[in-house]
């Protein structure tokens, strides 16, 4: 299987705090990487990294023609910007040379109401915006998608929608997903692969060999009590 | 009169539109200071017998490139560096103008065009409103988030850096019409007003062209009526928009 991803002895710096040292995997086609691990173990410094808008040493390399859809935890938008979530991705048509078309189906894969699309987004309860920086990340079909906490302020309804949502798209257009989670049993279900940062060690395998109660503990560096409520059905 | 209105009018859609960037990208008081940087400018290309109008776009155009320069190669806060260097413009800028010159440099008037003078104004307002509503795609995905921008495929160095320079080439039209002072209030005040105004991004800039265009029609009208300059009536004028929409803001 082709990598879409290769990650070569990645390091990142912030000042004299080194957030990331020698770190190296890949990513093949197709496939789902969960990324996990504490608080300020630099997951989200990582897809900075792997986008491009930070410095970094060691090599970052994505298959050619690949088109990256990013959703990031979090954006600190004033309320009253006056730009609607249609005219954002009106914008991102127009970037990514799609026709308007797309802005419609886009809302529709997410489950956002065109009304609720059309106020500004920053008065946007949070899993609608969550909703919307998906829409976003979708048009323009990527080939990969890098998911910040993606479900982070949606509800559980949402959240199953938007997972199977992914899923589908996943396996309609062979599309490669990197996702950061703080829920171990989505974690279970759906990687093919898991990245585990800490300070301590980072290690890097299937689910199966990650997700053990002795390799947690050296992650996160306290116990930590991992129950599968629905026993693993993922890939 | 057609002649005397047509570089103003074109003047204020230009500043209408690259105001409304300005104000989201939130960035009021650095424009303000921007447009002073002009000033050294004018002193310097009257001193050497100049065009003052290419001494001020001169200095404008470099403190463009500075500011653009100090956000993407030092990371640098710029707020505070862009508030001492561009005091510092205006300060040296005094020293090298002096008397009437000064006056017109800090507030405008000073004399029609030449025709050549309008001709380039009208392409250089050509130039920023084409730019402006070409680029507001990219423009608005990087002042939501330059990670996104980035994703999506803009180049947002590169379309910050073309912005500066359409805000820089902006003030510059402004320079002979409402001075260093001024002028940065023209570009600010209308997309502020648009701003408490409007709830989408089309509503937005269709206001601010609106009370830029207005406030510089009402300031030529009235300002000649009243035996003033037109850039303090132009304003004064826009700034009556803004406390009227200050009332009207919609509640969010």
């Amino acid at each position: 299987m082709t990598d879409v991803l290769q990650v070569a002895h990645l390091s990142v710096s912030f000042g004299k705090n080194r957030v990331l040292d020698g770190l190296s995997f890949s990513v093949p086609e197709a496939s789902t990487l969960a990324i996990i691990g504490p608080n300020g173990s630099g997951k989200t410094v990582l897809f900075k990294a792997l986008i491009g808008t930070i410095p970094h040493g060691g090599e970052v390399r994505w298959a050619a023609g690949s088109r990256i859809g990013y959703v990031p935890q979090k954006l600190d938008i004033e309320r009253d910007l006056p730009i609607t979530g249609l005219d954002f991705l009106r914008a991102k048509a127009a970037v990514a040379r799609v026709s308007p078309e797309e802005v419609r189906r886009a809302l529709d894969l997410v489950s956002l109401a065109p009304e609720v699309a059309a106020e500004p987004i920053g008065a946007l309860a949070g899993g609608n915006f969550q909703r919307l920086l998906l829409a976003f990340a979708l048009m323009g079909r990527p080939t990969v998608l890098l998911f910040d906490e993606p479900t982070a302020g949606v509800d559980e309804p949402g959240e199953a929608g938007i997972y199977a949502t992914i899923r589908r798209l996943q396996k309609e257009g062979r599309l490669t997903l990197l996702l950061i989670s703080h829920e171990l049993s989505l974690v279970y279900r759906y990687a093919t692969h898991v990245l585990c940062l800490s300070r301590w060690r980072t290690c890097y395998g299937p689910p199966l060999e990650i997700l053990t109660p002795e390799r947690l503990q050296e992650a996160y560096g306290t116990a930590m009590s991992f129950h599968l409520h629905d026993g693993p059905n993922g890939p | 009169m057609v002649r005397d209105l047509a570089l103003p009018l074109a003047m204020a859609v230009a500043a209408g539109l690259v105001g409304c960037f300005a104000v989201m990208r939130r960035m009021t008081l650095a424009s303000d200071a921007i447009s002073h940087v002009a000033l050294p400018g004018i002193g310097v290309a009257l001193a050497l017998q100049l065009n003052p109008l290419l001494g001020g776009l001169a200095a404008l155009l470099l403190g463009t490139l500075l500011i653009w320069a100090l956000e993407h190669k030092t990371r640098v806060p710029t707020e505070a560096l862009i508030g001492v260097v561009f005091s510092a413009a205006l300060a040296v800028g005094s020293m090298l103008t002096s008397g009437e010159e000064l006056i017109e440099a800090l507030f405008g008037g000073g004399g029609r065009l030449s025709g050549v003078e309008t001709l380039l104004g009208l392409i250089g307002s050509a130039l920023v409103i084409g730019f402006t509503l070409r680029a507001r795609s990219r423009l608005v995905i990087a002042l939501v988030s330059p990670d996104l921008a980035r994703t999506a495929g803009v180049d947002v160095a590169a379309v910050n850096l073309l912005y500066l320079l359409a805000f820089a080439l902006t003030v510059a039209l402004g320079l002979r019409y409402l001075g260093v002072l001024l002028m940065g209030s023209l570009v600010i005040i209308p997309a502020a007003t648009a701003k408490h105004l409007a709830t989408g991004l089309t509503a937005m800039l269709l206001i601010a062209v609106s009370i830029a265009v207005l406030s510089t029609l009402a300031g030529t009208l009235l300002g000649s009526a009243l035996h003033q300059d037109a850039g303090p009536v132009t304003i004064a004028v826009a700034a009556l928009f803004f406390f009227v929409s200050l009332a009207r803001r919609r509640s969010v």
